[in-house]
């Protein structure tokens, strides 16, 4: 229990007034930071870096791994309350979470999110702990063939779930590919689908396309419906969070899960993205409420969440012990590293124990402190939607805005958020499904490059996904989930043919 | 989601109509598509595929599917059910085009001023509220973005000849 | 609604530019110039890079030594392997508040992709350093020296040997080609990926065979004996002699040309600021970039890095760049790399 010995260390070294306020600043600084769509983690971080440098380097991992925690609790908010994915990890929180606000259930996904988050991030911060040398190990053998598998599992996880039409769901599927493609093709470095046009040179980005098609398209939806947000008059019930705790236990199954589809996607690197749907898929397919999914359930909150976390968080153990970052935000924290004298990398773990462990120890105690925060805000959050629509519905178009310029800096972006905007009025009208478009623009060119990059190395031969037992496994149970319909279907026949 | 309330009144548009209209728009789509991945070689070559592979395929898929989805709505029956009614479409082109105005406003005289402008417009519009209160909230609000973002988080978001006067 | 708001805004935009063209005559006429407004540091790369951890660094050496009186704001801007930032420099041309890092995409995309840039639409600053490529393997491989890996590639089949690199037809790319010249016809396979560091890990891991990383980006695989260096794509060996691992420097990696693979490559990390600015405000960055490279901080990220300590400015620095572009041409067109519509 070697691990054990160095982690009280850890929490020695973190006691103290100074990172214990330095902690609670940082959370605070990260709610804003996820809540704004117009800033990351990654902003947060890089632009606090500066004022870190005057800090001891234990000290000023605190404050911006707590800028971390905080932005991934923050997503949570603006998803719920305005069906605006304030990062791209909380996507998938809107499809569940945003349909309980509008029921006067706010209140209840915040604080069901919320837990979950916490939930997750622990969970992989206990992982992080015992098992990092291992865990680095298995991150080694992921090759492109084998982050095709994992990015083909997501999708086949998720996909085939709509009830609308198969070929309104496949038009707009591959729409979503389409616009991934467009850019720079990053294997034979060809401009593809920009025709000349320097706007499109960065092709589409899945935040300008997510903030125009949820936040822009659910404003004009409400415009139509008559000036309000539905859910609006809820009563604010103080014990809330106790209420909606009752509830989280019988979800333990899809806590569980998620919490390993999360830890297995932050490790691999798969992302907190991808997690995000690839557990809402599963929990979709396997629970028993599977069918009242997309309609409110509470359980639609929770495996998004837990996932989105414990990927985040289990995504800084390949930053620390490979020097590969999982994240952008996680890129900015390797260049802080640097400039501290830190050489992210396998020997992290052995030449600076105290930083290290320090570290580890200030996962635990932020997500902690950052989760009784979060929760105090809960009533005073809910009580956002208060506010009359014609003043809250102009500060979120201008929110979005901002969102939209800064993800590339162009106005290009915010008109293209405003064309998605208008996609998606139609869209919704016409049962169109938004969620295939926006999956398959946020995998759709890491799949292509993992997919070629793997033809490379193998010659043009598609043997390459069978060639070991790991990818040949992600392969299989790929084709098994995406094949689960039928199976399931014929299944059924076999039970009631045994029966009769 | 919001597919069952368009309000009252005399239809604008029908679904049909609609249908037929995103799926000859994607058919579009998808020709560029296919152009550009034609320009680009879609063929499996022997170290795997080429830049424009995916790309065609896709464009073959969206094509496909929007023909079977524009035949779908071209030979639907029965009564026309409405995608908008005149009065509903009405408002929603009461934010969209405001929306378009300011996005063109952002580009001329700064994300902050365009903001509060709009902000205090809206709120008078569609809420009622005197212009002066629609005002204030507006450029409070302009301004907790510009400490938060120019000031804060150096961010540096679209400023005008205002900015410029105060030396940003 | 928006007529009247529009027309108002019309005409009190008019008044507020003409106030500002009145107020900004004087700062103009003074001699020395220094940033009236935040600087912004534009990076033509994606988060974690080697010109990314660059950028990141000298933004957080300005600001814990106080060097500049404005804040620096760093931008990634990687679209279209860079393109995105340059054109974004290219259309702001007379804003001193504005400069560049470069890496050697500055030559190659636009040669790649046809995009509608060159050097000359920017006004070069200062030449920071030179970033070394260093060909490495798999530590557990059996490949000693350069002509170990050589041979072997000799001997194999054709495309056998894979090489990961970052990008598609850009520095990692020029130099595995320029190597095929010296395998006796037997091509490599080039695996290009996003980022620098996910290609060292792709080492590692055994996905690929070998790799031109930047010595930043691999060290501290080297350090914990995953990889190994064979031979250092310069004229001569680096000048740090520091141990790196028990039993190796950085000096003691041996140049490609004395392992008899005659190729040499390094890649700029240069400051362009944008056309047209005056000699006044090019020669404040200079001064800058002088008392940046002063500092401690600087010299031990230089050691680290391995960087090829070389600094240029004014026309020694401008003619470099016209060679390099140049050469970039050469090496590009030989390789079949230009755009051809």
């Amino acid at each position: 229990m070697e691990e054990l010995a160095s982690l009280l260390n850890g929490f020695y070294v973190v006691f103290s007034p100074f990172n214990f306020m330095l902690m609670i600043v940082g959370i605070l600084l990260g709610v804003i930071i996820g809540v704004l769509p117009g800033l990351g983690g990654a902003n947060g971080v890089a632009i606090l870096l500066p004022l870190t440098f005057s800090m001891s380097p234990t000290s000023a991992i605190i404050m911006l791994s707590c800028i971390y925690w905080g932005a991934l609790f923050g997503g949570a908010i603006t998803s719920i309350l305005f069906n605006i994915p304030g990062e791209p990890w909380s996507v998938a929180t809107t499809f569940d979470g945003h349909p309980m606000a509008q029921q006067g259930k706010a209140d209840e996904a915040l604080t069901g999110a919320f837990t979950s988050s916490f939930v997750g991030a622990i969970v992989a911060v206990v992982m992080i702990t015992f098992l990092a040398p291992l865990v680095a190990k298995f991150a080694l053998k992921f090759g492109p063939a084998e982050f095709f598998a994992v990015q083909f599992l997501t999708f086949a996880s998720f996909i085939g779930m709509g009830k609308g039409s198969a070929f309104k769901t496949l038009a707009s599927m591959c729409l979503g590919f389409g616009l991934a493609s467009v850019g720079l093709d990053t294997v034979t470095g060809q401009l593809r689908m920009t025709f000349g046009i320097t706007d499109l040179l960065t092709g589409f980005k899945f935040l300008t396309a997510v903030i125009g098609l949820f936040g822009i398209g659910e404003i004009l939806a409400s415009m139509e419906s008559g000036l309000a947000f539905s859910g609006s008059h809820a009563k604010l019930k103080l014990n809330a969070v106790i209420e909606a705790w009752k509830k989280l236990p019988r979800y333990w199954i899809t806590f569980v899960r998620s919490c390993v589809v999360g830890c297995w996607m932050g490790v691999t690197p798969g992302g907190a993205t991808p997690a995000s749907f690839m557990s809402y898929g599963l929990a979709k397919r396997f629970s028993k409420n599977g069918e009242r999914f997309g309609k409110g359930e509470l359980e639609g909150v929770v495996a998004p969440e837990t996932a989105a976390h414990a990927a985040g968080t289990s995504a800084l153990l390949p930053m620390l012990t490979l020097g590969i970052p999982g994240s952008p935000t996680a890129a900015v924290l390797l260049g802080g590293l640097l400039i501290w004298g830190l050489q992210p990398g396998p020997l992290l773990f052995v030449e600076q124990k105290d930083f290290v462990w320090g570290l580890i120890a200030s996962m635990y105690l932020g997500n902690l402190v950052g989760l009784m925060i979060v929760l105090t805000c809960v009533p005073l959050f809910a009580a956002i939607l208060r506010i009359p629509f014609s003043i809250i519905a102009p500060v979120i178009m201008v929110i979005c805005a901002v969102g939209a310029y800064t993800i590339n800096n162009a106005m290009f972006d915010v008109w293209m958020m405003v064309g998605f905007g208008i996609v998606a009025y139609c869209f919704n009208k016409l049962s169109y499904p938004l969620p295939p478009f926006v999956l398959a623009l946020v995998l759709g060119d890491m799949a292509e490059s993992s997919f070629r990059q793997a033809m490379l190395l193998s010659q043009g031969s598609v043997t390459i996904f069978w060639s070991n037992g790991l990818v040949g496994s992600i392969m299989s149970l790929g084709l098994i989930l995406l094949l689960w319909p039928v199976i399931s279907w014929v299944l059924d026949k076999m039970r009631a043919a045994k029966a009769a | 989601m919001h597919d069952d309330k368009g309000g009252e009144g005399p239809s604008l548009v029908s679904i049909r109509t609609m249908d037929i209209a995103v799926a000859v728009f994607c058919l579009v789509l998808a020709a560029i598509i296919i152009m550009d991945s034609t320009r680009l070689g879609f063929r499996w070559r022997e170290d795997g595929p080429a830049a424009g592979y995916f790309p065609f395929y896709i464009g073959l898929i969206i094509a496909i599917s929007s023909l079977v989805n524009l035949a779908r709505a071209i030979s639907s029956k029965g009564a026309p059910k409405t995608f908008v009614t005149k009065q509903a479409f009405r408002q929603v082109l009461a934010v969209l085009i405001p929306l378009a105005v300011y996005v063109l406003f952002v580009g001329w005289i700064g994300i902050y001023v365009a903001s509060a402008i709009y902000i205090a417009l809206f709120m008078w519009y569609f809420g009622r509220y005197a212009l002066p209160k629609g005002a204030a909230i507006g450029i409070g609000v302009s301004l907790v973005l510009f400490v938060m973002f120019e000031i804060w988080f150096l961010v540096p978001l679209p400023k005008g000849p205002l900015e410029d006067l105060f030396g940003f | 609604m928006t007529g009247h708001a529009s027309k108002f805004l019309t005409v009190a935009g008019l008044a507020v530019g003409a106030l500002a063209t009145a107020f900004s005559v004087t700062p103009a006429a003074a001699q020395a110039w220094q940033p009236t407004k935040a600087v912004t540091f534009v990076i033509p790369a994606g988060t974690g890079g080697g010109a990314d951890q660059m950028a990141r660094f000298i933004q957080g050496v300005v600001t814990k030594h106080n060097l500049m009186p404005q804040p620096m704001v760093v931008i990634n801007k990687a679209g279209g392997a860079g393109a995105e930032g340059f054109l974004d420099m290219k259309a702001s041309p007379r804003d001193p508040h504005k400069i560049v890092i470069t890496l050697s995409n500055l030559f190659t995309t636009p040669m790649a992709t046809g995009t509608p840039f060159s050097w000359k639409d920017l006004t070069p600053v200062a030449m920071l350093a030179l970033d070394q490529f260093v060909l490495w393997v798999n530590a557990e491989t059996n490949y000693r020296t350069a002509q170990d890996y050589l041979n072997a590639i000799k001997g194999g089949s054709d495309k056998q040997f894979k090489m990961g690199g970052t990008g598609s037809k850009q520095e990692d790319q020029i130099i595995t080609v320029a190597l095929e010249r010296l395998t006796g016809g037997k091509k490599l396979t080039y695996v290009p990926f996003a980022g620098g560091g996910a290609v060292a890990v792709q080492l590692v891991g055994k996905h690929v065979d070998s790799t031109v990383n930047n010595p930043i980006e691999a060290v501290s695989q080297w350090k914990a004996g995953a990889l190994r260096p064979l031979c250092l794509f310069d004229a001569k060996r680096s000048v740090y002699t520091a141990k790196v691992t028990s039993s190796m420097a950085w000096s003691d990696i041996p140049t490609c040309k004395e392992s008899g693979l005659n190729v040499e490559y390094q890649m700029l990390r240069g400051v362009f600021t944008t056309s047209g600015v005056t000699a006044a405000q090019v020669n404040y960055y200079v001064e800058l970039f002088k008392k940046v490279m002063a500092t401690d901080d600087w010299k031990k990220f230089m050691e680290d890095g391995a960087f090829n300590q070389t600094f240029m400015t004014g026309d020694q620095f401008k003619k470099w760049v016209e060679a390099n572009d140049k050469l970039h041409h050469d090496l590009m067109k030989e390789a079949g790399f230009l755009a051809t519509n």
